[in-house]
């Protein structure tokens, strides 16, 4: 962002990575499939490189109001600082919490998730498939995040896009307002799980492959490590890939 | 003879009356304790939720089998309710069926409703309590549930059943007396379901008669007297409550958590003064989060008064599916309980005094809190608008900000977003290597 502000023009997008998207080793993958959409598309796009700082949520979520207050504020001042209009993320939390948390701290953007994002450049013709391409014919089944899901009312964004890849899509029973969380919102990503009969991902990653389905398309870094997880504790590792959907239209981009 | 039997009659509805509006001030001074919070913007919206939320009942229809029987009894229980209107005034001014003259042949078809009315229901009670006794649906049959609120709900289904049945054998007594051309019980017409029972009451005299249909009506009266007043002392109040409780929901995106004003500008303060105005801080200093009811917002109160230990929350919780400790109807329960003991010590003593007890831990544990994951399935679930979410966060508050209470994990976490802007110990300045990488 510093280089676009430096020579004087506006990118179209800030594309906000996020701690995940910017730390986490799996979740750079997703980073790098959607900067390389972004690219083919010809999308000008930022990032705030080492200007980005965590955006607060799990410090919220667990009760830490200063630590989430800090950081938001700081964010805004540099967002406001570059004059950013458009934020486009890959992660729902860092979507949730400055599309709905950053207002009213003065932070007004604004902010789509990616899903939305890659729906709208499908929409618009700027993303086109090649026929015939890697997930055709293939199950695929759907993990709604909570956080883009009932936490934000999006639910169909993403399977759109996932139709635009010509495969089968199959629900899992628990979807859509009535989906199963992964087990990482509310800071239970950086915990231990209280003690109980299972584990959250061991549930859910049971439900997602019962449904015989050989993708589980996800569209948040922590369900991405909490479900690669839960297909793990089935054996199913070698016949179950968990992929972003970002990482799945790359591969059948034209 | 009939003097008395007003006289009575006005006693008996004067007292209850009294007392539900006595209890009823009470759970309204309780759910006063809490904080305020303005619920009142974007009038259409909440038009919107009181019809299809309360009214129409929308979310009951997440589940179609249960929301039609749900749905019979409450239709029911509220149309029976013009039935009641009539009972009453009759009681009153000592008449017997004070709108059948007024209605003429209208007035068994009304009848003849409320008793199909009053028929689903006794039907759906039943299969309820099915549900709740035979086949032992899992959230109706969960751990906070044991003891009086197991026994809450039975009461209660019973009742339902036996008001219902009380006015069915009061009118089929009726139309046998009628049949007979008694003089006091005039000519309505014959009624839909209690029509077909006249003829079981053949062999009785007319005074056996008149003492079954006056005694059902005494007892179906009294009893939906005393049921007015059991009201408030169950989970059965969200008869009433639901419609309120619709009307205040919070509109707002459910991912977005409540803001702290007081931290928002402490913080300011310290990163960007000049933006933080120059007003002074307030001179007290603000409580951080909630650890007792008074803590709580009214809203969260009124949910806990609304709330009908129903557990489609619980059952749709994932720490609670995987088997944690956490249930969000127990926290909701809990809430409920303290706000009434607070009540309680203030009606006997005058003022709430410190009492040994708070909401967090005497009533909620650390590991309830701790196993929730945000993901606002209890929110989604509630057919009648509470959020346990919006509690347990500023539980959670609580024992961050003021108790520096937290799990090593989370602590670690809070102590890298502050150094390392991640939540993870990894290098500000590795932010964009992937992109380095990708360039390279």
């Amino acid at each position: 962002m510093a280089d676009y502000a430096a020579s004087g023009e506006t990118p179209e997008i800030l594309f906000w990575v996020g701690c995940a998207g910017s730390f986490d080793q799996r979740a750079q993958k997703i980073t790098k499939a959607f900067a390389t959409i972004l690219d083919k598309v010809g999308i000008r796009f930022a990032i705030l490189g080492k200007e980005e700082s965590c955006t607060g949520d799990p410090a919220r979520r667990a009760g830490n109001e200063f630590i989430f207050q800090m950081m938001a504020q700081n964010n805004i001042a540099v967002l406001n600082g570059y004059e950013v209009k458009k934020i486009v993320t890959a992660c729902p939390h860092c979507f949730n919490t400055l599309r709905n948390e950053y207002p009213e701290l003065g932070g007004h953007y604004e902010v789509i998730h990616h899903a939305t994002y890659l729906q709208q450049l499908i929409d618009e013709g700027k993303i086109r498939m090649q026929g015939g391409g890697t997930f055709k014919g293939r199950k695929i089944t759907y993990h709604d995040s909570c956080y883009l899901g009932r936490a934000n009312d999006i639910y169909e964004a993403p399977r759109k896009v996932l139709e635009a890849l010509d495969a089968e899509l199959v629900e899992m029973k628990r979807c859509r307002s009535n989906g199963l969380c992964c087990g990482a919102g509310g800071a239970q990503m950086f915990k231990e799980e209280e003690k109980g009969t299972t584990r959250i991902n061991f549930e859910r990653g049971k439900e997602a492959v019962a449904t015989g389905a050989s993708v589980i398309a996800a569209n948040c870094p922590f369900c991405m490590t909490m479900l690669t997880d839960g297909v793990k504790e089935q054996g199913k590792e070698d016949s179950v890939q968990v992929l972003d959907i970002a990482e799945m239209i790359v591969q059948q981009m034209a | 003879m009939h003097i008395i039997q007003e006289l009575l009659f006005v006693i008996a509805f004067g007292i209850a009356v009294y007392l539900f509006y006595r209890k009823a001030r009470q759970i309204r001074q309780n759910i006063l304790l809490g904080r305020d919070v303005q619920l009142n913007d974007n009038p259409a919206a909440r038009w919107k939720n009181l019809l299809l939320l309360a009214f129409g009942q929308k979310k009951m229809f997440r589940n179609p089998l249960v929301a039609v029987l749900h749905f019979f009894v409450y239709a029911g229980f509220v149309i029976i309710n013009v039935e009641i209107l009539e009972i009453i005034l009759d009681g009153i001014l000592g008449k017997h069926r004070l709108f059948a003259p007024l209605l003429g042949g209208l007035y068994p078809v009304l009848i003849g409703c409320f008793e199909v009315l009053a028929a689903l229901v006794i039907v759906g009670c039943a299969i309820f309590l099915a549900r709740r006794n035979i086949v032992r649906v899992k959230r109706l049959n969960q751990r906070e549930l044991d003891g009086w609120p197991r026994s809450d709900a039975n009461y209660i289904l019973i009742t339902e059943i036996v008001l219902m049945l009380l006015f069915l054998t009061m009118n089929a007594a009726d139309q046998a007396l009628q049949l007979r051309g008694h003089e006091h019980y005039i000519n309505t017409g014959a009624f839909w379901i209690s029509g077909g029972f006249v003829p079981l009451f053949s062999g009785l005299s007319d005074s056996a008669l008149i003492a079954i249909e006056r005694g059902c009506w005494w007892l179906h009266i009294l009893g939906i007297l005393a049921f007015l007043n059991y009201l408030p002392y169950s989970k059965h109040l969200h008869i009433i409550l639901a419609f309120p409780n619709a009307w205040y929901a919070d509109l707002r995106p459910k991912g977005k958590v409540e803001n702290m004003p007081a931290v928002q500008k402490e913080v300011q303060l310290m990163l960007q003064p000049e933006l933080a105005g120059t007003e002074a801080a307030p001179g007290d200093i603000p409580k951080f989060g909630a650890k007792d009811v008074p803590d709580l917002t009214w809203k969260n109160l009124l949910d806990a008064y609304a709330c009908t230990e129903c557990g489609r929350c619980t059952a749709a919780c994932p720490a609670n599916i995987t088997g944690k400790k956490l249930s969000p109807r127990k926290i909701m329960m809990d809430t409920r309980d303290r706000a009434e003991e607070i009540g309680l010590q203030i009606a006997k003593t005058g003022a709430f005094a410190e009492d040994g007890k708070t909401l967090l831990r005497d009533y909620i544990t650390e590991e309830e809190l701790r196993a929730c994951t945000s993901c606002n399935a209890c929110v989604q679930e509630c057919p009648v608008s509470i959020n346990p979410l919006h509690i347990i966060l500023q539980l959670r508050r609580h024992l961050v900000m003021e108790e520096s209470s937290a799990p090593q994990e989370w602590n670690m976490m809070f102590s890298n977003i502050e150094n390392n802007m991640a939540p993870w110990k990894m290098s500000p300045d590795d932010r964009d290597k992937w992109a380095t990488e990708m360039n390279g």
